[in-house]
């Protein structure tokens, strides 16, 4: 029933689609996370000015299909006169738009930091009282309570709901097929297309981000275990069982 | 307005709203069933639930999609084939809101489960002291305090779920992105058309969340907010 040959003929392409897949993957989760660190300091700011801008950023980039976002920056920027004046002259940030690995990249790195910066706003916003005031009585300046308790703890609090997010994120980037990109589903596509043999093509690409999936949540595992070490339950001390 | 556009995307849409809806109840449906499986003392039942959950959730919805649409094409010529029938096409339309429903109900079962354990044995015992039968502690008890439970995470999946609409896009459907793509390539204003597309999701978006605070709201009545 299953041909296997079409899977051995298409494995080359399978391999550098996963690892395009898995460098997508990674450098999008990296970059967002580190963009959304500061934006989520601002987001919990009193004050609507400083709030607002990162409010309006997160607001579009999770109320609209990360899909869209993706054809809006590959196929929509070149209307512009102006950009396509940019590309002409060589200019080298805007050279990366032209690229649908550098739009695909860039499209994934703000769609996860914008819910980035929401976990974390909300891992922010939930430090205990206690940890603010005894930082102030030992004479923190506001930087330096940023840097030393505010966001440490934020983000170890943040760590289960950003490993949900990192699995979205990886099986997110499954659309990057959609602008030309021989990513894992653009492989499996390619697969299909050419032995017409959907099974076989799509199932063993599904295995393979089956795969990535479990890796990533053992990874998140080890590091819960790790980074929220005070949360586990007790274990029993040895000779003293109750 | 929109170079002449403006009833076709309305059109397009209308569809990905009937997409949404559709899916979504088939995976309530799927989300009930799923969970009521997983909680089940037989393992013949627990065992495809568990299975079920693990693998859709480990699988992006593109690739579930592609599989369903061209397979499930496959599967039909061969059955057609085989009975010799005359050639039927997988309807786009099915094919998108079975492989949603179908993803989706995976996430509701998560959900449904987790509902379902957070509500106190003891108010089920209490049901039983009463004299209450099986259906009444489920109808009367059970359901009603589940559904408090299940409603911020059945937001948060509708939430997701709404915007994975855009998917059916890639199977050839006539929803909105891909009616977008079309007036985009055509009057040479793809930004355009993919910021009335982007609109079109925030206001779909910013209703729920409209709906689903006002359902929590009802659905809480009686419960004690901390004061923070």
């Amino acid at each position: 029933m299953i041909d296997w040959s079409i899977i051995t003929d298409s494995l080359p392409q399978y391999a550098s689609g996963l690892w395009l897949t898995a460098q997508l993957t990674v450098l999008s989760l990296v970059a967002g996370l580190i963009l959304a660190i500061p934006l989520a300091v601002m987001r919990i700011s009193p004050r609507r000015a400083v709030s607002g801008p990162v409010w309006v950023f997160t607001y579009f980039f999770r109320g609209t299909p990360m899909l869209v976002q993706l054809l809006l920056i590959y196929y929509g920027l070149g209307q512009f006169e102006w950009i396509q004046a940019q590309w002409q002259a060589g200019n080298a940030f805007w050279l990366i738009f032209r690229e649908p690995y550098g739009c695909a990249l860039v499209t994934f790195t703000l769609n996860t930091c914008a819910y980035t910066t929401e976990i974390l706003a909300g891992a922010l916003r939930t430090t205990p009282h206690g940890e603010i005031e005894a930082a102030q009585a030992c004479g923190m300046s506001r930087l330096t309570m940023l840097r030393r308790i505010l966001i440490p703890g934020a983000l170890r609090r943040a760590l289960p709901a950003y490993s949900n997010e990192a699995i979205f994120m990886l099986h997110g980037t499954a659309i990057a097929s959609t602008v030309t990109l021989m990513d894992l589903t653009g492989a499996a596509r390619n697969a299909y297309s050419q032995h017409f043999a959907p099974f076989e093509a799509f199932i063993f690409a599904g295995l393979l981000y089956l795969t990535l999936t479990f890796a990533l949540v053992g990874l998140f595992r080890l590091a819960e275990r790790r980074y929220l070490a005070h949360l586990l339950p007790r274990k029993a001390i040895k000779g003293h069982t109750a | 307005m929109l170079h002449g556009y403006a009833a076709s995307l309305l059109d397009g849409a209308w569809l990905t709203f009937q997409v949404a809806v559709l899916s979504l109840v088939l995976a309530l449906v799927l989300g009930l069933a799923g969970a009521s499986a997983k909680l089940s003392k037989l393992w013949l039942l627990r065992a495809p639930a568990v299975a079920y959950t693990t693998i859709v959730r480990g699988i992006p919805d593109l690739v579930m999609m592609l599989l369903v649409f061209y397979g499930g094409q496959m599967l039909i010529n061969l059955a057609t084939d085989a009975l010799e029938w005359d050639y039927i096409d997988v309807n786009p339309f099915v094919a998108g809101v079975a492989t949603l429903g179908f993803i989706f109900g995976a996430y509701f079962t998560e959900t449904f489960r987790g509902a379902f354990l957070a509500v106190p044995a003891g108010q089920l015992e209490a049901g039983a002291a009463y004299g209450m039968s099986r259906w009444q502690i489920f109808s009367r008890i059970l359901f009603p305090q589940m559904l408090r439970h299940a409603l911020p995470g059945l937001g948060n999946n509708w939430q997701v779920m709404q915007k994975s609409t855009a998917l059916v896009s890639i199977i050839g459907l006539s929803d909105i992105t891909w009616l977008a793509d079309q007036a985009g390539r055509s009057t040479h204003q793809p930004f355009l058309f993919y910021a009335v597309v982007c609109a079109f999701y925030l206001a779909m978006t910013a209703l729920s969340s409209v709906v689903f605070n006002h359902l929590e709201r009802r659905y809480s009545v009686g419960v004690r907010r901390s004061a923070a």
